[in-house]
């Protein structure tokens, strides 16, 4: 075993600490051959800390495209020649996704929206949509809607936000490579407000974009610093029109030490396969992950591209003996 | 009879677009086959749903 896997075993696996940037630098950095060991290791620290169970979410976009941001990645940027259209589903449609959402055993159901931040419209939207869920679903509701005032942290906690999501995206160093409508602590101060406010905080980003291997170290490793209850995991979809469109697709084996070190980086968080895994990973690669620290899932489609069927993830999740995190117990 | 593709939205019979066809496994059309407009395109966890203001809707 490298001196690298040795060390993460003492401090991750016995005793629970996450690892340092410049330790997750040589995670990173670990040869191909070594790969499976350092799934291994992962995926034992996921089981010691987190336990077997994997909690699965449906996502839905309540406002889609039109966004004045310029996050480089997506395709709901009003600033790029992107196809997608703006779009507002309507109440019963939510309502319908939601109990689509819940038939898969999702215990999540994460609302989102393509803003800046949330404005009058929006926030009465939500405020309609969540109380409709809650009267026809057993579901929690979580939001992602873009940076928040205090005053709206605290409405959506009084409407019983389960949970809020808003990435970091990338590591501080690279933000401006990727955003410049907004900056990076903007970011993280909502981040705090929510977390503040007593919601659970869903925060994590995207990796495949450009950046260097210390860059993604220096996520998992600010991630950490932030310690949010959930951190979503997105590969680089390079969608047409965005300046990322031309980018390639992350290394499967990149990506998989990418997983295995943000396990290593946060023991006991909920890290969870977001949106990309089916392009860099496929179903071998999926399986992989699944066994190298991730225990969480979206199922189904995403904002506005499709993904493997909920059928196909939750029989994945069976044949790995992996059962779905019930719903009492993420109350 | 299709025109038009639904990913770039060009003329079918313009260019090769095997690798268009392949990104419809996994995206929804954003374009409408028979008039080229761009569609309203909802994504669900299960479904999608496409609309042309002129040639009505899809759902995949």
């Amino acid at each position: 075993m490298t001196d690298i896997l040795q060390r993460a075993t003492t401090k991750v696996l016995d005793n629970g600490e996450g690892l340092s940037f410049d330790e997750l630098v040589e995670v990173l950095q670990l040869p191909d051959e070594q790969i499976p060991a350092l799934l291994e290791l992962a995926h034992a620290v996921r089981m010691k800390h987190c336990g077997p169970e994997v909690e699965v979410e449906g996502i839905i976009s309540l406002k889609t495209g039109g966004c004045p941001e310029d996050c480089h990645f997506c395709s709901q940027s009003g600033q790029f020649s992107s196809p997608v259209r703006s779009v507002w589903l309507d109440i019963p449609q939510l309502v319908k996704a939601a109990e689509e959402t819940a038939a898969t055993g999702a215990t999540e159901f994460c609302i989102v929206a393509a803003v800046r931040g949330p404005d009058e419209r929006l926030m009465s939207q939500v405020r309609d949509g969540i109380k409709a869920i809650q009267e026809a679903v057993d579901i929690n509701v979580a939001c992602s809607l873009g940076m928040l005032t205090q005053e709206q942290v605290d409405d959506l906690a009084s409407m019983g936000v389960h949970r809020y999501n808003h990435n970091l995206e990338a590591a501080r160093s690279y933000f401006t490579n990727v955003v410049t409508t907004h900056t990076w602590e903007e970011r993280w101060e909502t981040c705090e407000m929510v977390r503040e406010a007593g919601m659970e905080l869903c925060c994590g980003g995207l990796v495949g974009m450009g950046e260097s291997l210390e860059q993604r170290a220096e996520l998992a490793a600010q991630l950490a610093e932030l310690a949010p209850h959930e951190v979503p995991l997105n590969f680089l979809n390079p969608r047409p029109g965005t300046p990322f469109g031309d980018l390639p697709i992350m290394d499967s084996q990149d990506a998989l030490r990418t997983i295995a070190a943000f396990r290593l980086a946060m023991p006991r968080t909920i890290l969870r396969y977001a949106g990309g895994r089916e392009l860099t990973l496929g179903d071998l690669g999926t399986r992989d992950g699944l066994l190298g620290g991730i225990n969480a899932v979206i199922v189904g489609n995403y904002l506005t591209t499709l993904g493997r069927a909920a059928d196909a993830d939750i029989e994945l999740l069976a044949d790995l003996k992996m059962p779905i995190k019930e719903l009492a117990k993420t109350l | 009879m299709s025109e038009f593709c639904g990913h770039c939205g060009e003329r079918l019979d313009a260019r090769d677009h095997t690798v268009c066809a392949v990104h419809l496994v996994m995206e929804p059309p954003r374009f409408c086959e028979d008039c080229h407009r761009r569609m309203k395109v909802q994504v669900t966890p299960t479904g999608w749903v496409a609309e042309c203001v002129e040639h009505g809707t899809l759902t995949g």
